[in-house]
């Protein structure tokens, strides 16, 4: 299964375009912390910016730590969340080495679902959608792609 | 969050009391422009001077902010130390969807902390902490401590000053977030007579969105227009920096203090130019992908082996004009270092490039001498400008205090008045013709963005007063409507009326969609008011002699149009102040009404 790269984030401008759409389209929010994927400076606005992305474990750290069932492994690395189940304890954003889990106020927690959503509107072309194994060695975008996914 | 209200949080920093408070109005001013009139008109004291500790810093967005692109402006409004009247001044970075997702229309700061502070708002904090160790230290040394101190990089935006602010320059801007700024007419003054060194705001809220597919829909297609079509291609690609050849060409660049308006040498700091060996990289205020903002860089040789340093300056049109052509410094490079400088001591670049220039014409001229300005100004001579701009910061003697304080009050002071380059206040990089002059002498914001009088200029329409009048006002209009949304106004080719309606129709928006016209022309009206209530007499401002001097690709300026478009603007504005407005009437039954004096 495709998961969500971040390949060219060096072109990032920072104008969160993708969390507000994954915000707006996958979770029916404005916002941009309640989103599968959330931009910060890193160390400043003069140094660039960083994703705050799931990584597509597998397995995952987050899914062993939900207490609930609420997280399972996604096939193809990431997880499938099924909130109703979730009792907003935050072990999941605990468990989770590369904070990619978003908890809001109340404790819902958010990551990416890697359905590409955001993909389009980003006007650099930062991110993409794409087969990715871990195994193979990657070639031409993959190879970017696979640099920026394990840095 | 969509609400028929307006949720304001009010800070008292004397008192150190929060009171956040809901107030009428939505569909008679919108927010933005017309929301920062509505609370001076409630908060503001009309009489008392900028920096009495009671006047209001006033920091409003509006009902698009955040949820459309480009909707990323945040409307800064004050008591102006530069005039003494009521002046907006309008920033993006991420000022607009920090104080969107920290949940307010508006933030309302009065009152002085006793100590040097912080204030930090967030959707679930309020704080005010003093932070005394970082007085006098520049905006750099700031910004690096405050982003350790303070929670939520990316998600925040740091709102600071320089020594400039501190000051209380009437020149000192307020920098949100590096590279953006509330530049002009003093708002970092305004900051440093509160004892406020930065307003920390962390957008940590988030909101449902409105159940219909509309709004989705209607987001999508003015998502395209601003990356898929070519109207937002000006920006995206050289910036405004592009404006410079353009200006040059149609002899329209003010050089050495206006002595000229083209010339040869300008090709060294073009927007092609600053691209070509300038440029590292651009970025963007959050919600916009248009990405406007150019990021050049400057590397200083420190040691006499090879040890350098690096920094990165943003830059603009503006900035490019103010330290390049009017001080004739026609080197990318050179430009960068002058606009590092002016930075660093938090100065609006745009007023203190203007001044200098004047300052330069007024030493060769001997109307001062070197015991005033200290450094040899000479046009092109980029190392005293940088050392005139660190003496403009710390307003290192009279004359420099004065020089900071406007052009104009230096040229009273030592002569020099014909050849002072202000339109209200230091003048903008066009020098486009009568139009844009009358423009930006009696604009509201006297800025560049008021009203496109240099686009009129360059219609091939004739001389008809009227008309020109006509343009301007309505123009003014369009824009102060896109101002309260709160639009970039460099999105105003995709915003158009239409596409307003539909936006604000599919959030929820419907009566103000159905009142566009009417409430711009309020909002127009009600600032207009409290500008003139403030002291602003139009009739009285005057176009110094230097820009009837000069020549453009029309010809030589025709004084007597300029004249009589000046008189008949001033009239205009003059008719818009004394209407009554319906939303003032409608406030002072609420009372919190302030008696003003206003002559």
């Amino acid at each position: 299964m495709k998961i969500l790269t971040t390949p060219r984030m060096e072109r990032c401008i920072g104008c969160h375009s993708c969390s507000l759409a994954c915000a707006r389209l996958v979770h029916k929010r404005l916002s941009w912390d309640t989103a599968g994927i959330r931009i910060r400076s890193s160390g400043g606005l003069s140094t660039g910016f960083e994703t705050r992305l799931c990584m597509a474990c597998d397995p995952a750290p987050c899914v062993a730590a939900c207490p609930t069932g609420a997280y399972s492994q996604r096939k193809g690395g990431g997880v499938v969340v099924r909130i109703k189940l979730c009792i907003r304890c935050g072990a999941c954003a605990k468990a989770c080495p590369v904070d990619a889990i978003y908890l809001d106020a109340t404790g819902e927690p958010f990551v990416c679902i890697h359905c590409g959503r955001c993909v389009p509107f980003c006007p650099h072309d930062c991110l993409e959608l794409t087969e990715f194994s871990r195994g193979t060695t990657p070639s031409g975008k993959e190879a970017a792609a696979s640099e920026e996914v394990e840095s | 969050m969509i609400r028929d209200h307006f949720r304001v949080l009010l800070v008292d920093l004397s008192s150190g009391r929060n009171t956040i408070t809901d107030i009428d109005g939505r569909n008679a001013v919108a927010g933005g422009s017309g929301l920062a009139a509505l609370l001076f008109e409630k908060y503001g004291f009309l009489g008392k001077p900028w920096d009495d500790p009671g006047q209001p810093l006033i920091f409003a967005i509006g009902p698009l902010t955040g949820y459309f692109p480009l909707m990323s402006k945040t409307v800064c409004a004050f008591k102006s130390p530069y005039h003494d009247q009521y002046a907006e001044s309008h920033g993006g970075g991420r000022s607009a969807l920090s104080l969107r997702f920290a949940d307010f229309d508006a933030l309302v700061i009065t009152g002085r902390a006793k100590t040097p502070s912080a204030l930090i708002v967030g959707s679930r904090q309020i704080e005010i902490k003093d932070v005394h160790y970082l007085w006098g230290t520049d905006l750099q040394v700031a910004g690096k401590i405050l982003r350790r101190m303070f929670p939520g990089a990316g998600h925040r935006t740091i709102l600071r000053i320089g020594p400039a602010g501190e000051r209380l320059s009437p020149m000192a801007c307020i920098t949100a977030d590096t590279y953006r700024h509330f530049g002009r007419l003093g708002g970092g003054a305004v900051m440093g007579s509160k004892n406020l060194k930065a307003i920390m705001i962390h957008g940590d809220g988030s909101f449902l969105l409105p159940e219909n597919k509309d709004y989705i829909k209607v987001f999508d297609k003015v998502y395209k227009d601003m990356t898929d079509t070519d109207m937002m291609s000006k920006y995206h690609n050289l910036g405004t920096p592009g404006n410079v050849r353009v200006m040059n060409d149609l002899k329209a660049l003010p050089i050495r203090n206006l002595q000229a308006t083209a010339d040869p040498a300008t090709e060294g700091i073009t927007g092609e130019r600053f691209a070509e060996i300038a440029l590292l990289r651009n970025a963007a205020c959050a919600g916009c992908p248009v990405g406007c903002i150019h990021i050049g860089f400057v590397r200083e040789r420190f040691q006499k082996e090879n040890r350098y340093i690096y920094r990165q300056i943003s830059y603009d049109h503006e900035l490019i004009f103010a330290v390049g052509s009017m001080l004739g410094v026609m080197d990318c490079f050179e430009v960068l270092k002058l606009i590092d400088v002016a930075e660093k001591m938090g100065l609006d670049v745009m007023s203190p490039g203007v001044a200098l220039a004047w300052a330069t014409e007024a030493l060769a001229k001997g109307m001062i001498t070197e015991k005033e300005t200290l450094v040899p100004l000479a046009f092109g001579n980029t190392a005293s400008y940088e050392a005139a701009l660190e003496h403009m910061g710390y307003r290192t003697n009279e004359f420099y205090h004065l020089l900071s304080q406007s052009t104009t009050k230096a040229a009273e002071r030592y002569g020099g008045g014909d050849f002072a380059c202000v339109l209200g206040q230091e003048m903008a990089g066009y020098a486009t013709g009568e139009a844009f002059f009358v423009s930006q002498a009696l604009g509201f914001r006297h800025s560049h963005l008021d009203a496109a009088g240099y686009s009129y200029d360059q219609k091939p329409k004739g001389k008809a007063v009227e008309d020109a009048v006509k343009f301007l006002i309505k123009d003014e209009k369009g824009r102060v409507f896109l101002t309260s949304m709160v639009s970039c106004l460099f999105a105003r080719s995709v915003y158009n009326d239409e596409v307003l309606s539909n936006c604000l129709k599919s959030i929820g928006y419907g009566t103000l969609a159905d009142n566009m016209d009417a409430v711009a022309g309020e909002i127009q009206r009600l600032r207009w008011k409290l500008r003139v209530r403030t002291g602003y007499r139009p009739e009285n401002v005057s176009i110094p002699k230097r820009f009837t001097e000069i020549t453009t690709w029309k010809g030589q300026i025709d004084s007597a149009f300029l004249s009589s478009l000046k008189d008949q603007y001033a009239s205009a504005i003059r008719d818009l102040a004394s209407t009554d407005t319906t939303a003032s009437t409608s406030e002072k039954k609420e009372g919190h009404w302030h008696i003003e004096n206003t002559t």
